[in-house]
């Protein structure tokens, strides 16, 4: 096991240096001129050429790429160009957003997901399965913007003024608020790297009302959750389903069901006990890789219901041409990507031993 | 997103002869979801070649100074109550007085177009790079797969908007952007069918009668993998139309004043509030566009897989 996990890691060490690679040329590939990008359309050539030479722009592009590898590695994002504050206090203001949209947009997709797909197989041909199928294929072919706002009309609008309605926007009522922990803890002597981390966790505000038992806002927090993670978890719910409902099916096919039936045990005791297990092996796989179309979604989902993420910012910072954050946010998005794939493919061999052996 | 599902399938191997083919529709035909599929895709490529004519207005000029119309009016059709006295627009307005419902007619054409155009372009990349990768193997394989793996570690529509932003905004550059990120699955896709491909008999048969390389490769690999591109294609065309609408939606994609559903969304959200057809019809059409191509890719998938019996449907 641990040696299998080494090697994986090994594995995408290239990965790792190419994404950085990536990003690096990214910032150096953007059209315009970065000097006037930051210091105005005006700034003559003499303070353009200080400029380079500060930011190091004259340096051989060996030497910046060694750089920049060497201010990553020690956790330096760059300063953003815009807001002239650090890109990573923006990632800790941001990112909580984000995770707790992917959070609850998962667990929305897998916990009706899963179900559905049981269902449609144990009932294969049925209509549960035929209308679950139908609901699947319009689930992956529905732009995650479009359903945004068909959902945003239907709660907001049309459900105005009964107990259905939902909020359209934000992450909070006005006059509701959580503030940070290290407020309401008295966290007051603390190192900037920690206090960042508190940061980031008094912004996962889910956790926040949890643990100051702040129920009032918990219930807005989710009020105001719901219709975002609807809209980006459908389509993941859509693949989770067809996924179970088809690995169940295969699964089914196999001697040892057989064997299971022949031997005179009931059919939900075989699909339970001996086909789930099984079945849901591929299933993990899929719940992992959905992840990386989810932050495609959280760029969409954001911007429709005007929630303060990593993919609102990202696109933000690419139309005020702020490189630096655009490149610092690329960055952490594509290791988070590679790591959640990572972690997938461990739990896989973990989940199945016969991996390691191939 | 759907795509790397199959990215652990093992690839389907047939050979296309006429006989094969007719079996294949044959079994499309019988498949209902599919026949549905290519229902919607018949009545868009029907809507998207005739749009001037089935359009009752122009879908670029606006409508001011023709006709006494608000912009963003509600849909009127005469013959579901609208008074007579009111222009007739099947759709309602947009907020520049243009009618809606040539636009999404018009819309239909670029759709499709888009669609075609960046998957077309992936696979003769991806497939180049998937043959070479295959065939070739050592180094060169490693180099390809492994340019392929960063690709895909940046979730595309994320990628497809970084390239947006070096290339700049507009359409011709988010096609570009679009196809150059579908390119990984159909490298590895046709990678897959190559390594399975080079170890059979006539493969080897071929070589050993004095085929160099080139040969090789176009008279007996690429035939026999092109039926996972034919499903892994038809899927991706969805995938794409729905990446370029979002880019469009985003205003990186197609401009003002382009017919295009995305950004006709794009431009009207805001508006749901007091003019909720403006994002109801063209996020429809959409839908349909995109749910006809996935409907298709699946039935293709299971007509053409040999693996599956077709005595039973389901």
């Amino acid at each position: 096991m641990t040696q299998y996990i080494a090697r994986r890691l090994l594995s995408s060490l290239p990965v790792f240096f190419g994404i950085l690679f990536a990003t690096f040329a990214l910032a150096r590939l953007l059209p315009g001129d970065p000097c006037r990008a930051v210091l105005g359309e005006r700034a003559t050539d003499q303070v353009c050429d200080a400029f380079i030479k500060r930011m190091g722009l004259d340096r051989p592009i060996h030497v910046q790429f060694g750089i920049y590898m060497s201010d990553v590695f020690r956790g330096d994002l760059g300063v953003s160009l815009r807001q002239g504050r650090p890109a990573t206090e923006i990632l800790v203001e941001r990112l909580p957003t984000t995770v707790e949209l992917a959070f609850y947009a998962m667990l929305f997709a897998t916990i009706i997901g899963i179900p559905l797909g049981i269902i449609s197989a144990y009932w294969r041909n049925s209509p549960i399965d035929v209308s679950t199928m139908i609901i699947a294929n319009v689930g992956v072919s529905t732009p995650v913007f479009v359903l945004g706002l068909l959902l945003e009309y239907l709660f907001a609008i049309i459900f105005k003024d009964t107990f259905l309605w939902l909020p359209p926007s934000g992450r909070l009522s006005s006059g509701v608020s959580l503030p940070s922990l290290a407020e309401t803890w008295n966290l007051t002597n603390l190192s900037p790297f920690w206090l960042a981390v508190v940061e980031f966790i008094s912004r996962l505000y889910t956790f926040n009302a949890l643990v100051t038992r702040n129920w009032k806002a918990l219930v807005d927090v989710w009020s105001h959750i719901i219709l975002p993670a609807v809209a980006v978890g459908t389509i993941p719910l859509a693949i989770i389903a067809r996924m179970t409902r088809s690995s169940i099916l295969d699964v089914l096919g196999l001697d040892y069901i057989r064997t299971a039936r022949a031997k005179g045990l009931r059919m939900p005791q075989v699909v339970f006990r001996h086909a789930l297990r099984n079945a849901l092996l591929p299933v993990v796989t899929i719940i992992g890789l959905s992840l990386g179309g989810l932050l495609s979604g959280a760029v969409l989902t954001e911007t429709v219901f005007s929630l303060p993420g990593v993919g609102r910012t990202l696109f933000e910072s690419i139309t005020a041409r702020d490189y630096t954050v655009v490149q610092a946010f690329t960055l952490v998005i594509a290791i988070v990507y590679v790591f959640i794939n990572l972690i997938v493919d461990v739990l896989y061999a973990f989940l199945d031993p016969r991996i390691q052996l191939s | 997103m759907q795509a790397t599902a199959s990215s652990k399938n093992v690839p389907i191997i047939a050979e296309a002869s006429p006989g094969r083919i007719r079996t294949t529709i044959r079994i499309l035909l019988r498949n209902r979801s599919a026949v549905f599929g290519i229902v919607i895709l018949l009545g868009m490529t029907f809507v998207a070649i005739f749009a001037p004519f089935l359009s009752t207005h122009d879908p670029v000029k606006p409508l001011i100074g023709v006709e006494q119309v608000a912009k963003r009016a509600p849909p009127c059709i005469h013959l579901l109550g609208c008074p007579q006295d009111q222009p007739q627009h099947f759709f309602g307005t947009d907020g520049n007085v243009r009618d809606e419902f040539s636009r999404v007619l018009f819309g239909a054409r670029l759709s499709l177009i888009i669609g075609f155009t960046t998957v077309t372009f992936a696979i003769i990349i991806g497939t180049i790079l998937g043959l070479v990768s295959g065939y070739a193997g050592g180094w060169v394989d490693n180099v390809i797969m492994r340019s392929m793996d960063v690709l895909l570690a940046f979730p595309s529509l994320l990628l497809a908007i970084a390239i947006v932003t070096v290339l700049g905004p507009g359409l011709i550059n988010a096609l570009l952007a679009i196809g150059i990120v579908s390119i990984p699955t159909f490298a590895r896709v046709t990678r897959a069918s190559v390594l399975l491909l080079k170890e059979m008999d006539f493969v080897s048969a071929s070589r050993a009668l004095g085929a160099d390389n080139i040969t090789v490769v176009l008279k007996h690999v690429l035939p026999n993998s092109l039926t996972p591109l034919i499903v892994q294609g038809t899927l991706g065309i969805a995938t794409a139309i729905l990446d370029a609408a979002a880019l469009s939606f985003l205003g990186l994609g197609a401009q003002h004043p382009t017919p295009e559903w995305g950004l006709m969304v794009g431009q009207e959200y805001k508006n749901l509030f007091n003019a909720p057809h403006l994002t109801f019809f063209p996020g429809i059409a959409l839908m349909l566009v995109v749910l006809s191509f996935n409907l298709l890719g699946d039935g293709l998938r299971d007509a053409l897989d040999p693996r599956l019996s077709h005595t039973r449907t389901g």
